[in-house]
Parts: C-alpha cells; sequence; structure tokens
C-alpha cells in the first residue's frame, strides 16, 4: 500500500520507499512495518494514526532516523538515511531534525534556557549567537518568563514548550512529534497543537506528528493510517 | 564550560546518594593512606639509615656479642673512617608498656657517625663527661614529658637491677625520617657495671658500627672485615646499616603483606561501591542518554559526562579522605607513642592516595559509559527513569 504526495519531485522531503522494519525476540520474526511506500511534502504537516501496534511510532523513529529500517529507503532532502552509519546518522540529526516527545523529555538539572541550548552545542555557533538562538526560540513559544527554570518548576504544558523550543532551535528541516499532546489535560494540549500549527503555518516547518488522538490528528494538514504495519487509505472526512 | 557543568550538577543530583558515596571514599582513602603509612613507619629504620655506615655483628646471631677488642682490628680496615659499638639494653621505664629502645653506646664516637642526631653542643658535652647521663630524641622526650637534668630510672631484664640515668641531652633529628625515640648512654657504664658483678661479657659489644669512605665500597669492606675475623671464636658478619635494618622489618613480613594487601582491598570494596552507584545512576538517566543521542551528540559525550561524574565525586572523596589522613595520622601516632619512632604520611602515600582515587573513579565509570554509549535510543526513550 503506498500514501504519495501529489507534488513534485522537488517539493517532496521525505520519500519511503518499500519500507520495512521487523524485530527479532529470539527466534520470533515480529514484522512492524511491511513494503511501506510514503512522501511528505516539504512545509507539510502531516498527523500518523493507527491503533497500539499498528507501527506508527517506528515508522516517525525511522524518518528521524533513531532506528533503522529492516530494508527499503527513507530519502529525507536527497538523502537516504538508511544508508548511513551511526556516527553520519548522528549528525544528520544534530543538523535536520527536531524532537518532540509525549514525555518532553528534557534534561532536569539544566533550566529552559540551557535545555534549549543544549542541541546548538553541536553548532558552530559562538556562545553570544547561541544566546539570541535560545532566546529567540523560548520568544516564539511565550516562555520568555520561564528561561531560569527548572523543569520541575514547570507545568507539563510549559515543558512540552521548552521542548518544542528546544525541537525548532537549530532551524531543522523535520520536526517529528510522538504524541506531544498524550501527556497533557485537553486545553493545554491544544496550546500546544497550536503552537505546532504555528510552526508550520508561520515558519513552512515540516512536521510529522504520531497520535492517537484525533481532535489532535484534524489539526494536521493530512492523515496517514496505518494499521498492522501498513498503510489504509484516509477514512472518508465525516469519519474523523 | 557546558560539559562542566551538566555533569557537575549531575554528580549532586541525588545529594544523600552522592554523599554517601563520598564518606565512603573518604573513610577508605583515609584508611588506604593510614594503612600505608604503618608499613612506610615499619621500614622507617631501613629508609633512615645512612649508606656510608655498616653494622658488623657475631655471624652466628645478634644474641651473640663480638669482644671489644676488634674494634681496633675493625678501625685498621683499609676504606673504614671511624668505629663505634652498641649493645641493647632492654629496660622497663616505670612499666613494660612504656618501651622504647635504649643503648649503651661508646659516646663519642658514636654521635660522629650519625650526624643527623642534631645535639646542641653544650648537651653532647654535658653527655660526653658525665658517665651516669643519657641523651634522648625529641619524640621520646615530649611523649614522657623530659628535661634535660631529668632523672630516669629504668628496670633492667637483660642486665638486672634499678638504672638511674640523668638526662644531659634531647636531640632533634635532621629531617622527618630521623629516629627520635630512642635513648643512647655510656656503653662504659654498662661494662663497669658487668664488671663489678664477675665479668661475664663486660667487654664484649653487641654490634660495631662502622663508618665507610664510599658507599659503593660497602660490600668489598664488609668481605675485608670479615676476612679479619673468619675461623675465630667469633666471626663477624657484616652489612649495610639499611640490610641490617631489614632483617628486622622482614621478621614481621607476613604481618606486613597482610596489612598492604588490607590497604589495596579497601581500595577494591570502595570501587566496587562506587560502580554500583555509578551504574544506578546509568540506569535511572536511560531515558536522558538516550535523548541526548537522538538529538544528535555522538556516544563519547555520554562517555564524558559519566566519567567526569565519577571523577568528581570519586576525586572529591579521595581528595577530603588525604586531607583528614594527616590530622588522624597526627593522632595515630600521638596514640602509639614510640611504638613507630617515625610516623608521617609521605609524598609518595599522598600520590597513592590521590592515583587510588582517580582509579577508583576511572573504572566504576568504566562499565556503565560503555553501556550508555551502547543504548539504543528508542528503547531507551521508553524508558521511565
Amino acid at each position: 500500500m503506498s500514501v504519495t504526495g501529489d507534488g513534485g519531485a522537488g517539493q517532496t522531503l521525505i520519500r519511503i520507499r518499500n519500507l520495512s522494519k521487523a524485530y527479532v525476540r529470539g527466534e520470533q520474526f515480529i514484522p512492524v512495518l511491511q513494503g511501506l511506500d510514503l512522501d511528505v511534502r516539504r512545509a507539510e504537516f502531516v498527523a500518523l494514526m493507527g491503533p497500539s501496534g499498528s507501527g506508527k511510532s517506528t515508522l516517525l523513529n525511522l524518518v528521524a532516523g533513531i532506528d533503522k529500517p529492516s530494508g527499503g529507503s527513507i530519502i529525507v532532502g536527497g538523502v537516504d538515511i538508511a544508508t548511513l552509519s551511526e556516527g553520519a546518522l548522528a549528525d544528520w540529526r544534530a543538523a535536520h531534525v527536531g524532537f518532540i516527545f509525549q514525555f518532553y523529555n528534557l534534561m532536569p538539572v539544566l533550566t529552559a534556557f540551557e535545555n534549549v541550548e543544549l542541541p546548538l552545542l553541536l553548532t558552530t555557533l559562538s556562545r553570544r549567537e547561541r544566546k539570541a538562538h535560545v532566546a529567540a526560540a523560548l520568544d516564539m513559544v511565550r516562555l520568555t518568563d520561564r528561561v531560569d527554570h527548572y523543569p520541575n518548576e514547570l507545568s507539563g504544558g510549559q515543558q512540552q514548550r521548552v521542548a518544542i523550543a528546544r525541537a525548532l532551535v537549530t532551524d531543522p528541516t523535520l520536526i517529528v512529534a510522538d504524541e506531544p499532546t498524550g501527556d497533557l489535560d485537553r486545553v493545554t494540549g491544544g496550546e500546544v497543537l497550536d503552537l505546532l500549527d504555528d510552526l508550520h503555518r508561520q515558519l513552512g516547518k515540516t512536521i510529522v506528528m504520531v497520535t492517537h488522538d484525533p481532535k489532535a490528528a484534524g489539526r494536521a494538514e493530512r492523515m496517514v493510517h496505518l494499521e498492522k504495519g501498513v498503510l489504509v487509505p484516509d477514512p472518508a472526512p465525516g469519519a474523523v | 564550560m557546558f560539559v562542566l557543568k551538566l555533569l557537575l550538577k549531575n554528580a549532586f543530583r541525588h545529594r544523600l546518594r552522592t554523599l554517601l558515596t563520598m564518606v565512603g571514599l573518604i573513610v577508605a582513602v583515609c584508611a588506604f593512606g593510614l594503612l600505608r603509612t604503618i608499613i612506610d613507619a615499619w621500614y622507617a629504620g631501613a629508609e633512615g639509615t645512612s649508606s656510608t655506615r655498616l653494622v658488623t655483628r657475631n655471624a652466628i646471631s645478634l644474641t651473640f656479642v663480638l669482644p671489644l677488642n676488634y674494634a681496633d682490628r675493625v678501625r685498621r680496615v683499609e676504606g673504614v673512617t671511624g668505629v663505634s659499638w652498641s649493645n641493647w639494653f632492654g629496660g622497663v621505664y616505670i612499666t613494660e608498656r612504656n618501651f622504647f629502645p635504649q643503648f649503651a653506646v661508646e659516646p663519642a664516637s658514636y654521635l660522629a657517625l650519625y650526624p643527623e642526631y642534631i645535639l646542641p653542643e653544650a648537651e653532647k658535652k654535658a653527655f660526653l663527661l658525665d658517665r651516669q647521663g643519657a641523651v634522648v630524641g625529641r619524640k621520646l622526650a615530649n611523649q614522657y614529658g623530659w628535661k634535660v637534668g631529668d632523672q630516669i630510672p629504668l628496670r633492667g631484664t637483660i642486665f638486672p637491677g634499678t638504672w638511674t640515668f640523668t638526662l644531659r641531652g634531647i636531640w632533634d633529628g635532621v629531617d622527618a625520617r630521623t629516629d627520635e625515640a630512642q635513648m643512647l648512654f655510656h656503653w662504659k657504664l654498662l661494662s663497669e657495671n658487668l664488671r663489678a658483678r664477675g665479668g661475664q661479657n663486660a667487654d664484649h659489644v653487641g654490634v660495631y658500627i662502622v663508618g665507610i669512605d664510599e658507599p659503593n665500597n660497602a660490600p668489598l669492606i664488609s668481605q675485608r672485615i670479615d676476612a679479619q675475623f673468619k675461623n675465630s671464636l667469633a666471626e663477624t658478619l657484616t652489612e649495610t646499616e639499611k640490610a641490617f635494618q631489614l632483617g628486622f622489618v622482614s621478621m614481621s613480613e607476613a604481618i606486613l603483606v597482610a596489612v598492604n594487601a588490607v590497604s589495596y582491598v579497601i581500595i577494591v570494596i570502595i570501587m566496587a561501591v562506587m560502580a554500583n552507584t555509578m551504574m544506578m545512576t546509568a540506569r535511572e538517566r536511560l531515558a536522558e542518554y538516550a535523548t541526548l543521542k537522538a538529538l544528535g551528540f555522538p556516544p563519547a559525550f555520554v562517555v564524558k559526562l559519566l566519567f567526569g561524574e565519577s571523577l568528581v565525586i570519586a576525586l572529591g572523596g579521595g581528595i577530603l579522605g588525604m586531607l583528614l589522613t594527616l590530622p588522624l595520622a597526627a593522632a595515630f601516632a600521638k596514640a602509639v607513642g614510640t611504638l613507630f619512632p617515625v610516623f608521617v604520611v609521605s609524598d609518595t602515600t599522598m600520590l597513592l592516595q590521590l592515583a587510588a582515587s582517580v582509579t577508583v573513579g576511572a573504572i566504576a565509570a568504566a562499565w556503565p559509559a560503555w553501556k550508555m554509549s551502547r543504548i539504543d535510543i528508542v528503547n531507551g526513550l521508553r524508558h521511565v527513569g
């Protein structure tokens, strides 16, 4: 099954072909993704949906370069990341991917400012430049008054906003979000989705988001459904 | 700078755990230092010896004496610059617990051979002139509160009777290695006493101390001296002063080996404790290390963080332990009195303590650092710390 974008090759940021992923547990062979094709256009906001165990998080991990496929290709911005070595993949992630996790994954011993600054340590920016970038990112998520606060001094929503600032501070090509509202209440979750929406609309960021929540998925430009490791056609508009 | 800040914050994230680990390190490093100092103290006699002094004793055993008339023959041996002699006295001062070595010596020649005993000229003169006089080292004088002019009664165990000496001088060692816990008195007093009691061994000495011109000539001169008395009734065995002292140390070698082993076992134990702490720490932060790797940080960064944190804790505890060793060693030396004439924490011991701390820190971090650098990002991110 394939779901490919309708744009030209120049507009396609992610091109996935015949992707498969399987885990081996002892003598058991567990296929998670099978022969999957998917295109994501540049500046597109895609929601990956599906029941638990459908392979959506695995797909996201593969697209983000934190997992390796068993077969097929994942071409992001012209680079087949499936063929990159561990070191090259780490460099690629640092330069091109911003991560937003369900449980924020902030460093508890670092302030909001320092957490956002963290990915910039992998760049050649000077301290002054880093400071400017962090300030801009925190301003974008409206957390300029919480820069010196530690994660445990922030609410869940504020922590996720810090995580969003960390994801965008390097100006990545792609932002991946794994259940970004999964740990938040409806109102706070809505605020986080508003922010993602802003990143997509105002900054033209390409976002791939995994979610269980149909309302969250509804904020995306396009929904992609997975079931048992294969893509299924979009449900009728009224079904969501 | 950022990395340093991060690892310092990580090191003190669980203050109680870090504090307890550091306390363990302080105790271990301190105990290690004290045990090493005890071993050093055991060898202090040998370390404080001079390479230009030989000791000639009866070839059968130290308990057998040598005739006094050997002195002139030894003095004539080529390469010999001076000869003196001494007898172990083995007296008791008030009670058996107050042990300290006492030697009956030929004072002028003996003090000439031991320039490391710094004795004021007036006190030296007074000692040489008083057959009943004695001199002691500063440490011994301090322990019993003796002052020049005090009477010191000793109950003889080898030589019966009560022997009362007048303290004529107190010497200071030229350095920390010099023995300041002995008492010296006139050999003639002992000899005359023995003669008055019947004369047995009155003209005999325990050992000869022989000054030589060149340390390199020691083997040759030793051979020459022993050759002089070959096939006599009292054959001699001459050796360097250091070898002579080490002969005493070797009698208690089994104890020293045990103390040495215990000192290293302590370090191995704290290494295991520290490794457990680091492993626990790393396991708790699995998701954090996975996040760092996801953000693009290389495995070496995680290794750096864990090694840095481990070294901060180990060095913190180690340095505090080293600092604490100094007053503890001083208190220990005071408590044991003259049992260890020289009880000083050496530079080598402090370097060993530092090296032990660094080794503990490095080895404790090795396994967790290796494990964490290889964690699978996806599995790590699933971990809830």
